[in-house]
């Protein structure tokens, strides 16, 4: 039994699915402190995955659809926070990757070409590229300097903010939130999907966040290239005394990172909305998307698992909030969630006391 | 006294989940001796020993302090008892002085207020009764290992020990703090402790211990009176079967020039010079050391032909080619392999597989590589496999184990299977048997001769005169970063380069 215990704490995976119970058990304790039915959590948040809603027994795949619109860009984010960590930094300006992708979508889609497919995809591509440049310039700054990419980050993400005020204030129509409606041809709806989803504004999104886990997954785990960035993230003096170019290695790894990040302010931009933001604060997307790393340890299936589990939050807000539950109870969730990641030593720690305890008994017995 | 034992540990039995690290071990410790614990690592002594100092527990078997049997639950019983233990790895709080930190958990009180002026005369007592040379207020940051050691020592007297346990006291040391080192155990000895070491060092039993318990496989092979037996005696019940310790080494000439260092100057990360003006070449089919105590140039002089620190003069040829402006990938593709002298930290990638490790260096290489950049680990598997069984690397699941779970040994064969592998023009080698035992030792040295009678030529750099005097075609003695003389291996005697070593002697003989 022991043995099994400790592969149970040593595995990741695991310990990410017991966390995420916890997070659960946990919260459910604290809405029925406030004299709520924890029950009604479980209810709007089996409809945010199902579309089944308990109560009166109707059937809405609206939900299931938005649950996995608002995942997107927790995985896309998700991912852009995990690809760095695999080569051992902390890139804490999804966030500002993410605004830069979104507001150079917006730029595209107001100013591009309206050639249909052409202009929504110059749009994406324009997201991706400038998400990487945000990236890679920390990345650059590291390896070539040693500046630290957590300081540096934090700080871009607010130039990041203030530019894209800047930016999206000269576009056409713009007030002091919002620009002109967006044209057909920069949109990336879904026809079909809003046609048998009933009018969810899942959209063509979904497709490249697919894409996108593929793509991590393959150049992680399957090419040189990625080979050469999990070695440097583990033993970055190893890698270097074995001719890796960790400089490389860490620009190319925060510009990719970047990428992902770009990507998700493009999708959220010409997705879920039908005209520009003009920003007053953060979305958070690119935060919350360091808790989905964390939670989903950085692999392809593992941030996509824990991406879903956070569009599944955020999707059941309003449902939680029409059955009286106070909807603040998913960030509660999603924070204890991210402390119990953080307590994984303590679990460790807990293991090795069972052990000495074990081993006093075994030790008693003879 | 009321028994002839200081320690008797009686049919000692341990378990840990799959393995039997003591089985009905036995060890009898007279009062006021050394007693070496000799055995290769794996071999139960630091179980043993955790037993004694409380850190485990015994799933049988008895133990006795002066006849008089005992439990020792935890080290603070073990403690109270009068038993202290000076760790391999010191546990010292970096930034507390000296003074700080042997009374750091028992300090010295005055009413509420701490009284470090009495401990510190306390400890300034101690260390010149024992002979143990440190400034007690010096901050431990700022102190040799050798001193560090020395205040491991004093905690333990500081808490009245009578019984000190040493675990692998010398793998840390430089030569010259290891002489010191035993001198420091002499003097515990005739001040009236017990001293129990810790050790596979054979020329470290014969130097200082009385008596000597050899473990092998968790079982007591026995115990001897060291004056009785020959190292070579120690060696044999230790592994088992008869040991070489003089490697064969044929008679070979050495062909053309390979590795040239020309006027080489190195400057470490404060600018200080720290390799000055060095000349030197080594050819094919020759093993060239570089003997020196730590610290007077050689990491220097090896991040320098690795490519690891810039240079800051001179020129670095490999086969006639200047590499010093190459990148570590480019010198690598020239033909230079290094066994570095930290494996954990430059050889392997402990996260990673055997496979992936041995893999390395050429995973971007055709051998590797598929279309479109895609690894072909079945082949890296395939490889893996090959030198696993080439050099004869002990693995739980084949090229798929982690190196970081693998032993010592065994990490610095997936290393130099790496390097070997490779092919290499010229082989850089640093400390390559630092902390292995002794068959993991005969191994990887008879692997450095095979390789010069390839054709390869070698640089090693040691701080074992032993190893070097042992390997070597031609020495180099190194002192403050400048070679004082290169001699031929025949032509010099350990004692001799030791002078050099110290810097006393500045001619070449």
């Amino acid at each position: 039994m022991k043995p099994s215990r400790q592969k149970l704490i040593q595995s990741d995976g695991a310990v990410s699915v017991l966390v995420v119970v916890l997070g659960f058990l946990v919260g459910t304790v604290l809405v029925a402190l406030v004299g709520k039915n924890p029950l009604n959590m479980y209810k709007a948040l089996f409809q945010a995955l199902s579309g089944y809603n308990i109560d009166n027994g109707r059937m809405n795949v609206r939900y299931i659809a938005e649950t996995l619109n608002y995942s997107v860009p927790f995985i896309l984010c998700g991912l852009s926070m995990g690809f760095a960590k695999r080569v051992g930094l902390f890139n804490i300006g999804g966030e500002g990757q993410y605004i830069m992708g979104m507001t150079m979508a917006q730029a595209i889609a107001l100013l591009g070409p309206r050639i249909p497919v052409l202009h929504w995809m110059l749009a994406m591509l324009g997201a991706i590229v400038i998400g990487s440049l945000w990236g890679g310039v920390v990345g650059l700054l590291k390896a070539k300097y040693e500046v630290s990419e957590v300081v540096s980050t934090i700080m871009l993400n607010y130039v990041a903010l203030y530019l894209s005020r800047i930016i999206c204030l000269q576009l056409p129509g713009a007030t002091t939130y919002k620009t002109a409606n967006f044209p057909e041809t920069a949109l990336i709806g879904n026809a079909f999907f809003q046609k048998i989803t009933n009018n969810s504004l899942l959209n063509n999104g979904i497709f490249m966040m697919a894409g996108s886990v593929l793509v991590y997954w393959f150049i992680m785990e399957k090419t040189s290239l990625g080979y050469g960035m999990r070695a440097t993230g583990f033993n970055k003096d190893a890698a270097r005394a074995s001719g890796i170019p960790v400089i490389k290695s860490i620009s190319i790894s925060m510009a990719i990172s970047g990428a992902f990040a770009g990507l998700a302010g493009g999708i959220v931009a010409l997705g879920s909305f039908k005209y520009g933001r003009v920003l007053s604060g953060m979305d958070n997307y690119g935060f919350d998307g360091i808790a989905v790393a964390l939670v989903g340890n950085c692999t392809a299936l593992g941030t996509t698992l824990a991406g879903l589990l956070f569009g599944l939050l955020k999707n059941a807000q309003a449902l939680m909030q029409s059955k009286q539950i106070p909807k603040e109870i998913t960030f509660i969730i999603q924070g204890l969630i991210v402390i119990f990641i953080a307590l994984r030593s303590a679990l460790k720690l807990y293991q090795e006391y069972l052990d000495k305890k074990q081993l006093q008994k075994e030790v008693g017995v003879k | 006294m009321v028994s002839e034992y200081a320690i008797e540990m009686m049919n000692i039995t341990k378990t840990f989940p799959g393995v039997v690290a003591n089985d009905k071990v036995t060890l009898q410790v007279r009062h006021q001796e050394i007693h070496a614990l000799l055995g290769e690592n794996g071999a139960g002594k630091s179980t043993l020993m955790s037993i004694l100092f409380g850190s485990y527990s015994a799933d049988s078997g008895l133990i006795l302090l002066d006849g008089r049997p005992v439990e020792i639950k935890n080290p603070n019983v073990a403690t109270a008892l009068g038993i202290g233990m000076v760790h391999q790895h010191f546990k010292l709080v970096q930034n507390y002085t000296v003074t700080e930190n042997i009374v750091l958990g028992m300090e010295p009180t005055k009413g509420r207020l701490l009284d470090m002026k009495s401990a510190r005369e306390h400890v300034a007592r101690l260390s010149s009764q024992y002979a143990l040379k440190v400034d007690p207020d010096s901050l431990v940051e700022d102190i040799t290992v050798g001193q560090q050691q020395r205040v491991e020592i004093l905690k333990t007297l500081y808490r009245n020990a009578n019984i000190i346990i040493f675990d692998e006291p010398t793998a840390v040391l430089t030569p010259q703090e290891i002489d010191e080192l035993m001198d420091i155990l002499k003097k515990l000895r005739s001040e009236g402790k017990t001293i129990v070491l810790i050790t596979h060092k054979l020329k470290e039993i014969k130097e200082v211990a009385d008596r000597c318990t050899v473990l092998r496989r968790g079982r007591c092979i026995g115990t001897v009176e060291v004056k009785d037996v020959s190292e070579q005696d120690l060696a044999e019940m230790m592994v088992g079967r008869a040991v070489k310790f003089e490697i064969e080494k044929p008679e070979q000439q050495p062909g053309r020039v390979m590795l040239s260092l020309k006027n080489l100057q190195v400057a470490d990360q404060n600018g200080t010079m720290r390799v000055k003006d060095v000349s030197l070449d080594v050819h094919e089919g020759e093993i060239v050391g570089i003997a020196g105590v730590d610290g007077n140039g050689q990491s220097e002089l090896l991040g320098a032909i690795t490519g690891l620190l810039p240079i800051a003069g001179g020129s670095v040829l490999l086969d006639g080619k200047p590499i010093e402006n190459l990148s570590i990938r480019q010198r690598i593709e020239e033909g230079l392999g290094y066994i570095p002298e930290d494996r954990k930290k430059y050889g392997v990638v402990g996260e990673f597989t055997i496979a992936e490790n041995t893999a390395l260096k050429n995973y971007y290489r055709d051998a590797y590589r598929k279309r479109m950049g895609i690894l072909d680990y079945e082949a890296m598997n395939q490889e893996a496999e090959n030198l696993i069984k080439q050099f004869d690397i002990r693995s739980a699941e084949g090229a798929k184990t982690t190196a970081g779970s693998l032993s010592g040994g065994n990490q610095q064969k997936v290393v130099v299977a790496r390097e070997i592998s490779l092919s290499p023009k010229v082989l850089v080698v640093a400390q390559p048997t630092r902390g292995l035992d002794v068959g993991a030792i005969e191994y990887i040295r008879k692997r450095i001769i095979a390789e010069r009678e390839k054709g390869r030529a070698i640089l090693l750099v040691s701080f074992e005169l032993d190893e070097i005097m042992n390997l070597c075609d031609r020495i180099a003695t190194i002192s403050k970063g400048r070679i004082v003389a290169v001699n031929k291996q025949n032509e010099v005697t350990e004692y001799d380069i030791g002078l050099m070593m110290a810097g006393s002697k500045k001619e070449a003989l």
